[in-house]
């Protein structure tokens, strides 16, 4: 069995990073569906610096993915609160009903 | 015994963090549970935000002018961070003397907006004086949660909530493409430190791939935080649905701040791929540049047309940065301390655009206002022929140096570009002034007198953009310091 490296893990994290972005772009449905993925873009990330820092043999990026995971969920609060209020005011969270300003 | 760190140069960060937690527990304690109550808070707070920004200002200068570097490298603080910390605390002050009067007459004045625009200051600090990738990215989300907050502040509305929403998206996927990008950066050249990184590109002979596609990715969300084109889109929605006072804020604040992040990123870590990263910002220049200018044509909302306005001024600056060195850089400064005035002064008059009990945003609004606001109009004036940068007003000082910058680097596409682009915004911006002197007013004119705070944000920023020429020296001059400290 072949050994699993450090390429694996960037294609694995570049994977994720990839369905993230287009959850974002390709989904039509639902934002809770776009906060979804944007937590899928931080992981793969987070993936990135914890295999490139067991590569380097440096703690620094173990940090950073520490840092990563606490600002993701800040972000995810004030996400949902966002989309709480948004809610409140139009009566839905299609994205498609995101359409009050246009040009 | 560890060493005790340093914190000298971090000192004005430190004391704007205290005093914004200690704002907000003084407006928590409060007795916020009758109207009076909240107002009472609110006004509160606001006038000791304002003061608490003006404190932190004196307390950049007394760290200005010396080369210091404090948390390992985390923090720098060096005369360029001062200078655009200087340009981030003054716009932030504008804002929040305009904000209190207008959030009050809408209801929606809350305590928290004073606090949550002091953190989103804080954030922007910690950005300019970024030395390191981490630093960096914390110092971008604490400003990026903070202005999500502030575009959806007025709850009820849904407009706001809007753009909230849509700002969160993708606020949060630019933060994503940026962060992506420097977990490359840091893989390929193995430390997360500005410095450490210039010196690792410098010492190889191919620059691994790795580290250019980190590079695109880090500059890609760097261009959707300073809303160039293509990473604009976010930009006329948000600045349409958001308060007025938090647009004015957005427009100059944040995009000062992402601008002097956007140079100390590029001349400093990747200052030796310049021939990498060149093409790319001539291209978004150009782009945002043409864009600016001729979508705001078709623009009836002012707030839009203003967003669209700020996109054209975004290229103008990414020139001096294109061309990337000291002449550039200075250029770009001198750039964006006159845009803090002009477009400060511009949106002083759109929140003073007010009918009947309700805000008016449409640029068919100002007609007559020549006749029944002669000296708002006056000043608006000046706004939009500096903005033109017609001479003898600040914009045109700021332009001329950009593109003299350019000509000097022989960038002559961008310099032509640019001059064009801006004899066609100039239609957008003329038509304001022709609204306002030969329209016939409506039916019943704008409101007045106006409020006190908004007058006073007017004569000084009109004034700043009209006397500008008389003694351009000082700030010129210090731009230059600033922007030598760079290289």
């Amino acid at each position: 069995m072949a050994d699993i490296g450090l390429g694996h893990y960037l294609t694995v994290a570049a994977i994720l990073f990839a369905t993230g972005m287009f959850g974002i772009f390709l989904n039509r449905k639902n934002v809770i569906v776009i906060l979804m993925s944007i937590e899928l873009l931080l992981l793969g990330i987070n993936i990135n610096m914890v295999a490139f820092s067991v590569e380097l043999g440096d703690m620094v990026g173990q940090v950073f993915s520490l840092f990563i995971l606490t600002v993701a969920a800040a972000e995810a609060a004030i996400g949902l609160a966002i989309l709480v209020v948004f809610f409140r005011n139009r009566g839905s969270i299609a994205v498609d009903d995101i359409n009050g300003m246009k040009g | 015994m560890a060493d005790v760190p340093n914190i000298a140069p971090v000192l004005p960060e430190i004391f704007l963090a205290l005093a914004a937690m200690s704002l907000l527990m003084l407006g928590v304690f409060q007795k916020a549970t009758t109207p009076d109550g909240v107002m009472r808070a609110s006004r509160l707070t606001s006038g000791l935000g304002v003061v608490t920004l003006v404190l932190a200002l004196i307390l950049v200068f007394t760290v200005s002018g010396a080369k210091l570097v404090a948390f390992d490298g985390l923090f720098l603080s060096d005369p360029f961070s001062s200078y655009v910390k200087i340009l981030i605390l003054l716009a932030s002050a504008f804002s929040l003397i305009l904000a209190q009067n207008w959030l009050e007459r809408q209801g929606a004045h809350r305590f928290e907006f004073a606090i949550l625009l002091i953190f989103a200051t804080l954030g922007m600090m910690m950005m300019v004086s970024a030395g390191n990738l981490l630093s960096l990215y914390m110092g971008l989300e604490l400003q990026s949660l903070s202005l999500y907050v502030l575009a959806a502040f007025h709850r009820d509305d849904t407009r706001s909530t809007e753009a909230g929403l849509k700002y969160f998206v993708l606020g949060a996927l630019a933060s994503g493409l940026l962060l992506y990008g420097s977990s490359l950066v840091y893989g390929f050249s193995g430390t997360t430190d500005f410095a450490t990184i210039a010196t690792t590109i410098a010492a190889q002979e191919h620059t691994p791939l790795g580290l250019i596609i980190g590079l695109v990715f880090v500059m890609a969300g760097l261009a959707f935080k300073v809303s160039a084109v293509p990473f604009h889109m976010w930009t006329p929605d948000v600045y349409e649905g958001a308060p007025t006072p938090v647009t004015a804020f957005f427009s100059v604040a944040p995009k000062i701040a992402a601008l002097a992040l956007f140079v100390r990123v590029m001349v400093g870590p990747f200052g030796a791929l310049v021939a990498e990263w060149q093409q790319v910002v001539v291209l978004i220049s150009i782009l945002s540049m043409l864009l600016g200018a001729f979508a705001a044509i078709a623009q009836t909302n002012i707030k839009r047309m203003m967003a669209y306005s700020s996109i054209g001024h975004v290229g103008y600056a990414l020139i001096g940065l294109a061309v990337g060195n000291e002449a550039g850089v200075m250029g770009v400064l001198v750039y964006l301390t006159i845009y803090v005035f002009m477009n400060v002064g511009t949106f002083a008059c759109i929140m003073a655009m007010r009918r009947g009990d309700r805000n008016v945003e449409n640029i068919t609004e100002l007609g007559g206002l020549g006749k029944t606001h002669p000296a708002m109009a006056a000043a608006l004036a000046i706004f939009m022929f500096s903005m033109a940068g017609i001479p003898p007003l600040a914009g045109f000082i700021g332009k001329l140096y950009i593109f003299m910058a350019a000509i000097d680097a022989q960038l002559y596409t961008l310099a032509i570009v640019g001059v064009l682009s801006s004899v066609v915004s100039a239609y957008y911006y003329l038509r304001i002034i022709k609204v306002m002197y030969f329209d016939d007013p409506g039916i019943e004119p704008l409101e007045s007198p106006l409020p006190t705070s908004i007058v006073g944000v007017l004569v000084v920023t009109s004034l700043a953009t009209l006397l500008f020429i008389l003694v351009p020296s000082p700030v010129i001059g210090w731009a230059g310091t600033a922007a030598a400290s760079l290289f």
